[in-house]
C-alpha cells in the first residue's frame, strides 16, 4: 500500500504573541513544527507502515525552510521527502495550494492520500477535500479510527454527537483529527540513517506540471483585504475583595443586568 | 464566468436525521441582511429524504424561496451525493453567495463544492457585510490560532461561498406567515454516484445539552484542579439554570467531556453570561468565548488574560466565592 | 572552531526534550517520592534507539556520535537527574566497555541487546574497601576449568538491581595489584549471582543502586573482558567515558534548576515587586548562567575530543569537576530563591539539590577528579 501524506509547517501558534506597542504579531523565536493535524496523519500512516508493510511518502508545499519539518518525518519512519517549492506559489491561497499538492500527487502513485483535518496557522480545513476534488477521490474528514480491509478501509469519522463507520475502496483522501493516535516522536537511529542516506526531493512549478494559472496569488480566488489584530475589549471591573462581598458584588451585577 | 449573470444568496440547509439544525436558522438570519443589502432574494437549499416539515421551518425563519432536493440517498450526509446536487443546482442557477455551517458536514462539504466550481470559500467566518462599491461579500475570520482577523473577498469568481461557525449569528424571529416559493427539483443520483458505504452512525450518548444553546455557562479550567472540584461549578450551573463548559486543558484532564469544551478546537459560545473560573485565558480559548455578552472570571491570578476581557474580573478562589454567589442568589429569590 | 551543533545534534536535541517534556518530567516527583524505578521510562527510551545512541548500528546503536549522546543526558537530565543516571550509567559504564574493549562474539552476544535496550547495563567496580582506592579490589577470579569463580561483593552499584548485563572486576593474581585485576561480563542469571541491599539515598532516589553479591559466581571464561590483567585500565578507560556522561548529568540538572528559579523570580512577588526586579537576585542569576555555560563548553569539549579521536581524559576530569561544583551550587541557589517554597516537595527545587550532590561523588570524587587533573599538570 502507497501512502503520501501532506504535511505544512506552521509556526507553534500557541507560542505567537501580540506585541502591544505596534498591535501586529511576533513571529521571531516563535518555533516551527510539523501542523499538528498533519503529525496524526503521518502517525498513522506509518502505523500502517508498521503493521502492513504500507510505503510512507511525505510532501510539503512551502518554503525552503519547511525541509525541517519533512526531515522530521522522515526521522519519524517515513520513506520519501518531497518539497514542493517555487516562488509561483506564493500568495497561494487554499483552492491554489490545492492544485500544486493534487498536482504533485499525480506523479506519484498512492492508494491513500493522508491529511490533517486544518492547518493551526490557516484554521480553514479546506486543502484537503480540494485535493480530492481535483484528484477526483472519494473523502473521508475527521477520521478518528483506519483500518485496512479487503480492497480498501473501514473508517470512523466523527461527529459532532457520536461517529460513522464508513467503508470506502482505495485511493481514497483522508483527513486526520488529533483523537486519531499519539503521534510518535522522532526515532534517534533514523535521524543519523535520514541525513546520511535520505535526500529531500525538492520539486518546482515545472517539475509537477502544474497549470501556473492556477497557481500563487494569480490562481487563488479569494485575497485577503486587509488583516487586524483582534480589538481588546473596553476596559472589564477587577475586583478584589473577600469572597463573600465578591460574590454579593457579583450577583448583585447579574440582577443589574437581567441576567438573573 | 460571467459575475453579473450570478444572483441571490443561497444558505446550505443543514438537516441530519430529519432535524435542520440550529445553524440553518442562523445562517437565515445573517443572510437575511446580505440578500436585503444586495436588493436579492434569499434562498435555502435543502438535501434530505421527507423534507416537508423542515420546508416550512425555513421559510418562517427567513427564506424568500427553498429549494428542495429529496432523495433517499440524500437522508443521511455522504460527500458525493451531496457535492453533486449542490454543485449541479449552483451551475444551473448561479448564486451569487452561499452560506454554509461551519460544522463537520459544512467543513466537509463547503471546499469539495468550491473546488468543483473553481471558486473561493472562506471558512469561520465571523462577520459579514457587503463591500458599497464593489457589492463584494467581505468575509472576515481569525486566523493563526486567532490572533489575527483578516478580511477577504472573492472578487473575481462567482459564487461567493463562505463557512459560519454556529453561534455567531443569530436568527430572526419566527414568522409563519412569511410568503415562500418552494422548487422541488429533480434528483438524479444512483448508487454508484456514492463511493464511501455507511455501516453505522453511532450517537455517544451524552446527557448534557448542547453547550451552544446555553443562555449561561459556567466554565472551568486548569486552575479547577480535579474531576470532583467541578461539582463547584455544577452546582452553580445548575442554580443558575445554565451548562457547564470547560477549557481544553479540563478536557485533556478528563475534567470534563470534550462535547462541552469551548475554545479554538472546541466550540465558539455566545451565551448571555459566561463565567470562567481557573480559567487563564488563552487565546485559542478566548476564541470560542470571547463575543459572551457578560464575561465573569474568577481567578486567583489577577494577571491572567482573562482578566482583562472579563466585564467582571474577581480575584480569588472559586471554590470560595462560588457558594457564596449561590447563597446570595437564593436569597434574592426567596424574597 | 566549530561552536554550533551539527543537524543531527539538533534533531536529537529536540527530540529528547520533547520525549522529556512528555514523559520523563510528568512523573519525575512521583518516581523521587516513591523511590521507584522508571521502567515504563527505559523502555520507551529503548523504543527511540536512546539506549545505544553512540554506538554503531551494526552493534545495535544508533549510529551516532558522543556528543549527541551527551546532549540526550543533559536535556533529560534537565527534568529529572534519575533519569540521566539510568541512561549515563547503561550507556558509557556498559554498553561503552563492550565497545571498546569486546570481541566480535562479546559484542555480538551482549552489546547488542545492550545498545537495543533489551537489556540495562551496569558496572561493578567499587566494593565496601574500594571506593576511591579502585585499586583495593578484594573480589576474587579463581579458574577452575572452564570457568571463572567470583567471590567477593560490590556496593553501590548504579541500575544493579534491574540490570541484566554486568562488567564486573575482580582480581585475579592478588601478587600483582593493580595488574592482577580482570574485567568480566556477568549475567544476572548466572549461578552464585545475586543482588543484595537497596540503598535508601540522598538524592537520585528511583535509581536502583544496590550491593552486588558473588558467592562461588561461575562466570564461563569466554567472558573475559579484554586480557587477563588489564582489568584496571579498562575500567580507568571506562570512568573517563562514563565522566562525560555525569559531567552532562549534573550540567542538565543545574540547567533545569536554574530555569525553575528565572520562572520563578518572574511571577513571585514580594515588597509589590516580582522578584526578577531585585538586583542582588539578578546578579545571583547571572552569576549562575555565566558558570552553566562555561561548564557546558567543558563537557561538550570532551565529548567532541571523543568524537573526533583525540585523548579526553584531562578534559572530562575538568568538566565533571567544574560541572558537578556548579550543579551544588545552582541547585542551592534555586532553592533560595525559591525560599521557603522550595524547601517543600510541592516545587522541584530541593530534589534537584538533593540530586545535584552525587555528581561530585560518584564516578570518581572531585578528589579524583583533581587528581587526574594535577597528575596531568604536574607530570
Amino acid at each position: 500500500m502507497n501512502i503520501v501524506v501532506c504535511l505544512k509547517q506552521v509556526p507553534d501558534t500557541n507560542e505567537v504573541k501580540i506585541d502591544p506597542k505596534t498591535g501586529t504579531l511576533i513571529r521571531e523565536g516563535v518555533p516551527s513544527i510539523i501542523n499538528p493535524d498533519d503529525k496524526n496523519a503521518l502517525e498513522e500512516s506509518l502505523r500502517l507502515k508498521d503493521e502492513h508493510g504500507a510505503h510512507v511518502t511525505v510532501i510539503s508545499m512551502g518554503p525552503p525552510q519547511a525541509e525541517k519539518a519533512l526531515r522530521e518525518a522522515l526521522a519519524m519512519g517515513a520513506d520519501e521527502a518531497i518539497l514542493v517549492s517555487d516562488r509561483a506559489f506564493a500568495g497561494a491561497d487554499t483552492l491554489a495550494t490545492s492544485h500544486a499538492l493534487a498536482a504533485t500527487l499525480s506523479k506519484l502513485d498512492y492508494d491513500v492520500v493522508f491529511a490533517g483535518r486544518q492547518a493551526i496557522d490557516g484554521d480553514t480545513a479546506q486543502v484537503g477535500p480540494e485535493i480530492a476534488e481535483h484528484l477526483n477521490l472519494a473523502q473521508i474528514t475527521y477520521v478518528e479510527k483506519v483500518d485496512i480491509i479487503k480492497g480498501g478501509l473501514k473508517v470512523r469519522r466523527a461527529w459532532e454527537d457520536g461517529y460513522e463507520n464508513i467503508e470506502v475502496k482505495t485511493p481514497v483522501l483522508l483527513t486526520a483529527i488529533k483523537e486519531l493516535n499519539e503521534p510518535r516522536y522522532m526515532n534517534i537511529k533514523n535521524i543519523y540513517d535520514m541525513f546520511q542516506n535520505k535526500e529531500v526531493k525538492v520539486w518546482n512549478a515545472t517539475d509537477i506540471g502544474a497549470d501556473v494559472a492556477l497557481l500563487g496569488l494569480k490562481g487563488s480566488p479569494t485575497k485577503v483585504k486587509k488583516s487586524m489584530t483582534k480589538e481588546p475589549k473596553g476596559k472589564g471591573e477587577l475586583v478584589q475583595l473577600p469572597a463573600n462581598e465578591a460574590a454579593l458584588y457579583v450577583v448583585s451585577k447579574l440582577k443589574e443586568n437581567h441576567f438573573i | 464566468m460571467n459575475i453579473e449573470d450570478y444572483k441571490g444568496v443561497w444558505v446550505f440547509a443543514e438537516q441530519r436525521d430529519g432535524e435542520l439544525q440550529k445553524i440553518s436558522f442562523e445562517l437565515l438570519g445573517k443572510g437575511r441582511e446580505i440578500a436585503d443589502k444586495l436588493g436579492e432574494k434569499l434562498t435555502a437549499v435543502i438535501l434530505g429524504d421527507k423534507t416537508d416539515d423542515m420546508v416550512k421551518e425555513l421559510a418562517a425563519f427567513g427564506a424568500d424561496k427553498v429549494i428542495v432536493a429529496s432523495h433517499p440517498l440524500l437522508a443521511h450526509f455522504t460527500t458525493d451525493a451531496y457535492a453533486k446536487v449542490i454543485c449541479d443546482l449552483a451551475n444551473d442557477k448561479k448564486p451569487e453567495i452561499i452560506f454554509i455551517g461551519a460544522t463537520y458536514l459544512g467543513r466537509d462539504l463547503g471546499p469539495r463544492v468550491s473546488a468543483r466550481l473553481s471558486t473561493g470559500l472562506t471558512a469561520d467566518c465571523t462577520s459579514l457585510d457587503i463591500e458599497e462599491e464593489t457589492k463584494n461579500l467581505l468575509m472576515t475570520r481569525p486566523a493563526f490560532g486567532g490572533n489575527l482577523m483578516a478580511t477577504i473577498v472573492c472578487g473575481d469568481h462567482r459564487p461567493q461561498m463562505a463557512t459560519i461557525r454556529p453561534g455567531v449569528f443569530e436568527k430572526l424571529t419566527e414568522d409563519k406567515t412569511k410568503k415562500c416559493e418552494i422548487e422541488k427539483v429533480n434528483v438524479k443520483l444512483t448508487d454508484s454516484d456514492i463511493r464511501t458505504k455507511s455501516l453505522e452512525v453511532v450517537k455517544v450518548a451524552s446527557v448534557l445539552a448542547d453547550i451552544g444553546e446555553a443562555d449561561i455557562i459556567v466554565s472551568g479550567g486548569r486552575g479547577v484542579g480535579s474531576k470532583e472540584n467541578f461539582s463547584f461549578l455544577e452546582k452553580l450551573a445548575t442554580n443558575l439554570d445554565g451548562v457547564v463548559g470547560g477549557s481544553r486543558a479540563a478536557v485533556e484532564n478528563g475534567w470534563v467531556d470534550k462535547s462541552v469544551q469551548v475554545g479554538q478546537t472546541g466550540k465558539t459560545v455566545r451565551p448571555t453570561v459566561y463565567i470562567a473560573c481557573g480559567i487563564s485565558g488563552a487565546i485559542q480559548h478566548l476564541a470560542g468565548m470571547s463575543d459572551s455578552d457578560f464575561i465573569i472570571a474568577i481567578n486567583k491570578d489577577a494577571t491572567a488574560p482573562i482578566m482583562k476581557v472579563a466585564d467582571l474580573a474577581i480575584v480569588g478562589d472559586y471554590s470560595k466565592v462560588i457558594p457564596e454567589m449561590i447563597a446570595h442568589i437564593n436569597t434574592l429569590r426567596n424574597k | 572552531m566549530n561552536f554550533t551543533l551539527t543537524k543531527e545534534q539538533e534533531f536529537v536535541k529536540q527530540m529528547v526534550r520533547e520525549f522529556t517534556i512528555n514523559e520523563v518530567e510528568p512523573i519525575a516527583a512521583e518516581i523521587d517520592r516513591t523511590e521507584r524505578f522508571p521502567m515504563e521510562t527505559v523502555e520507551k527510551m529503548a523504543k527511540y534507539h536512546m539506549l545505544g545512541i553512540p554506538f554503531a548500528t551494526k552493534y545495535g546503536g544508533a549510529g551516532g556520535d558522543n556528543l549527541s549522546y551527551i546532549i540526550a543526558i543533559e536535556e533529560v537530565s534537565k527534568a529529572c537527574g534519575t533519569t540521566g543516571v539510568i541512561l549515563s550509567g547503561h550507556t558509557s559504564l556498559c554498553v561503552g566497555p563492550l565497545d571498546m574493549f569486546g570481541t566480535e562474539e562479546q559484542k555480538m552476544k551482549y552489546m547488542v541487546p545492550l545498545a537495543k535496550g533489551e537489556k540495562i547495563g551496569a558496572f561493578g567496580l567499587t566494593e565496601p574497601n574500594a571506593g576511591t582506592d579502585a585499586s583495593e579490589q578484594q573480589t576474587t577470579a579463581i579458574l577452575d576449568g572452564d570457568n571463572y569463580i567470583l567471590n567477593g561483593s560490590k556496593i553501590f552499584i548504579t541500575n544493579g538491581g534491574v540490570a541484566e548485563t554486568f562488567i564486573i572486576f575482580a582480581m585475579t593474581d592478588k601478587s600483582k595489584g593493580t595488574r592482577g585485576i580482570t574485567a568480566f561480563i556477568v549475567e544476572k542469571s548466572f549461578e552464585g549471582f545475586s543482588v543484595g541491599k537497596l540503598e535508601d539515598k540522598l538524592g537520585i532516589r528511583a535509581s536502583s543502586t544496590t550491593e552486588l553479591v558473588f558467592t562461588n559466581c561461575i562466570v564461563p571464561k569466554e567472558n573475559m573482558l579484554g586480557k587477563e590483567g588489564k582489568g584496571f585500565g579498562i575500567a580507568m578507560k571506562t570512568l573517563d567515558a562514563g565522566r562525560i556522561g555525569i559531567a552532562a548529568q549534573a550540567l542538565g540538572i543545574a540547567e533545569g534548576a536554574l530555569d525553575e528559579a528565572v520562572k520563578y523570580m518572574k511571577e513571585r512577588k514580594q515588597f509589590g515587586k516580582p522578584l526578577a526586579a531585585f538586583q542582588g537576585l539578578q546578579w545571583m542569576v547571572a552569576e549562575l548562567d555565566v558558570k552553566i555555560e562555561a561548564a557546558k563548553l567543558l563537557v561538550y569539549k570532551a565529548a567532541a575530543n571523543k568524537d573526533a579521536g583525540i585523548p579526553y581524559t584531562v578534559e572530562a576530569a575538568r568538566a565533571k569537576l567544574f560541572a558537578s561544583e556548579v550543579a551544588m551550587e545552582v541547585t542551592t541557589k534555586a532553592v533560595q530563591i525559591f525560599g521557603g517554597y522550595g524547601y517543600t516537595k510541592e516545587y522541584p527545587v530541593e530534589r534537584m539539590m538533593r540530586d545535584a550532590k552525587i555528581t561530585e561523588i560518584y564516578e570518581g570524587t572531585s578528589q579524583v577528579q583533581k587528581m587526574v587533573i594535577a597528575g596531568n599538570l604536574l607530570k
